[in-house]
């Protein structure tokens, strides 16, 4: 048992029979990209302080669950809920990490600048970022390594070190229920130590955390919690509980070599069980099936 | 040389020049001010559609008073640029039409009415007195006191709102989906952005005419990227090259006779943009040149130990 392990196990042996309050509530949600499904009937609720995972395959709707969740895209129906008020009612609380790719970085801006963007949303119509803004922005890129690129053009930085720029952005935001859009993706060791760290000192600080998330073989070891998805929650819960092989091969679709740590050993190639086995799954999902 | 200084000696004495050459330069200004969106947008080509767009409307301004007035013609035009933007975004939201192809169906349509009713009104009787033919080029110099005013005002007015607006553009053209996370109404800044971009082109149609007036909003802001990473900086350096250009249109068109202003106002900007790919200090061609010469430089002592030793 290593360091972490430990500190979760503290955690929940402190956290046991005091239930925890719920930041966010997703209730059938439902989304369409004309005539395919892409979310159907999504229901979940996160509790406060927790690191959770979705992850599911491609096109499985883990970006779109997200936007949706925000308001971003149009949806069919359902509503989500944060600090039991309406998500617009709830923003300054919220913060966004964007898809890095979906944004243009030859824009003539440089890293600090992208960083006092989050502050915008506080500062109000008209009023333009002054010192105090980027003495808060200038605290967010040291705090994921990235002081000493504060002037350096964004189309300049690394893969990495854009994606670290994001990060600092939400957290100028200084939220409490964040939402990250393949932080992961294509960033170099050090940047992925670096948000891991800066995962962990969130939850410590008590924020929540919701990562789409692609390399299975972490979950275990980085989030508390994991949303398996695929159009349908196949399965949400405490990471022990809900990542289990059976969970995992009815979200692939037996696709999927498993050799990942939790209670699964490696995959045996087996077609999907298509009975749900709700035992596997936390007592505060709600059914993802229709 | 006395011909020129004569010309700058009556482009400060004469009033009205005085005003019209202030017009356009205030012109140049905002709409190198509000391009600069446009084009970090990827939005380039809107402006010109709008313009396009903007020629039924003077017509049908013109058929439905009969009275030649600039206020009136701007409505009109304002009307049907706002109709063009509207049915943009009606063929790219309900069907697979991308954004490219559904402007240049619009401006094409819109323009071909725009030129069958203009041909009918100056085969009518009292067309040849409208001037409308004036609005395909531009004439700043025909400009009447009053209309040099407006359009001096209503460009003075866009860079008032760019200038307030700086930090909520510059969020919507950086990362829409975020600043809309962040519970910024980004449909009312996109429809406003869109607005200002109507605004600035009906703005220049008289001196700048539709056809061109476009170039105002695109060049100078190409240009100015080429000499700064700052959004800042680029938006006043974008200003300042279309502040030129219009003065320079104004100028040069009052000079010589029966050259209209929207044709030299873009050969200026356009002369700009020849410098600034040359010699811009961010990418342009001279600056890029020497950094490969250093750069190969400084590898070439490595390179020839490398090849002494094989040699050895």
């Amino acid at each position: 048992m290593n360091a972490y392990e430990e500190a979760a196990a503290d955690r929940d042996i402190q956290d046991a029979g005091k239930p925890k309050r719920i930041v966010l509530e997703v209730a059938g949600l439902s989304t369409a990209y004309r005539n395919r499904s892409v979310l159907r009937e999504v229901t979940f609720a996160v509790p406060e302080g927790e690191l959770v995972a979705i992850v599911g395959p491609n096109g499985a709707g883990k970006s779109t669950l997200i936007k949706s969740i925000l308001g971003l895209t149009p949806t069919l129906g359902g509503e989500a809920k944060a600090f039991g008020e309406t998500i617009d009612a709830a923003r300054k609380r919220i913060g966004y990490v964007p898809q890095r790719e979906s944004v243009d970085w030859d824009f003539p801006t440089h890293a600090l600048d992208v960083v006092m963007m989050g502050r915008y949303g506080r500062l109000g119509w008209f009023r333009r970022p002054g010192r105090k803004e980027r003495a808060v922005a200038l605290e967010c890129l040291r705090g994921v390594g990235m002081e000493a690129f504060a002037e350096r053009q964004i189309s300049e930085l690394s893969g990495g070190q854009q994606q670290r720029v994001f990060l600092a952005r939400a957290l100028a935001q200084d939220a409490d229920l964040y939402f990250m859009d393949e932080p992961f993706a294509g960033v170099d060791a050090a940047t992925e130590k670096a948000i891991v760290e800066l995962l962990r000192k969130l939850r410590a600080d008590g924020k929540t955390v919701i990562v789409v998330h692609h390399d299975l073989a972490t979950v275990p070891e980085y989030f508390d919690s994991v949303l398996l998805l695929n159009v349908t929650v196949q399965a949400f819960g405490p990471t022990a509980k809900a990542f289990t092989e059976e969970n995992l091969h009815r979200t692939y679709g037996g696709r999927i070599g498993f050799a990942g740590a939790g209670a699964a050993a490696a995959a045996s190639g087996r077609q999907d069980d298509p009975a749900p086995r709700q035992d596997a799954v936390h007592t505060f999902q709600g059914g993802g099936r229709l | 040389m006395t011909g020129l200084w004569a010309s700058i000696e009556a482009l400060a004495s004469d009033p009205n020049l005085r005003w019209i050459a202030l017009g356009c330069m205030l012109l140049g200004l905002s709409s190198g001010m509000i391009g600069c969106f446009a084009y970090l947008r990827r939005q380039s080509l809107m402006g010109d559609t709008i313009a396009h767009t903007a020629l039924p409307g003077i017509c049908v301004a013109f058929l439905l008073t009969g009275v030649k007035s600039l206020p009136v013609f701007m409505l009109g035009a304002v009307v049907a640029g706002i109709a063009g933007t509207l049915a943009i975004r009606l063929i790219t939201s309900r069907s697979r039409i991308k954004a490219d192809a559904a402007m240049g169906i619009v401006l094409s349509s819109f323009f071909g009415i725009g030129i069958v009713l203009l041909t009918m009104i100056q085969h009518s009787g009292d067309g040849s007195q409208s001037g409308l033919d004036k609005f395909l080029f531009g004439q700043a110099a025909s400009m009447v006191g009053s209309d040099v005013r407006l359009m001096a005002g209503v460009c003075l007015l866009l860079a008032a709102v760019c200038t307030l607006l700086f930090k909520e553009f510059k969020l919507l053209s950086f990362d829409p989906a975020f600043a809309k996370g962040a519970g910024f109404p980004t449909g009312l800044l996109d429809f406003m952005m869109q607005a200002l971009v109507v605004v600035a082109v009906v703005a220049g149609i008289q001196a700048v005419g539709v056809v061109l007036v476009a170039a105002l909003l695109i060049t100078p802001a190409v240009s100015a990227r080429f000499w700064t990473e700052r959004l800042g900086r680029m938006i006043l350096l974008s200003g300042l090259f279309g502040a030129v250009s219009g003065l320079l249109g104004a100028w040069i068109s009052s000079q010589v006779s029966q050259l209209p202003t929207g044709p030299v106002s873009v050969l200026a900007a356009a002369a700009i943009f020849l410098l600034s790919v040359a010699f811009g200090s961010r990418k342009g061609l001279v600056v890029v040149a020497l950094t490969r010469r250093g750069m190969r430089r400084s590898l070439e002592p490595a390179a020839s130990a490398s090849k002494a030793k094989e040699a050895g």
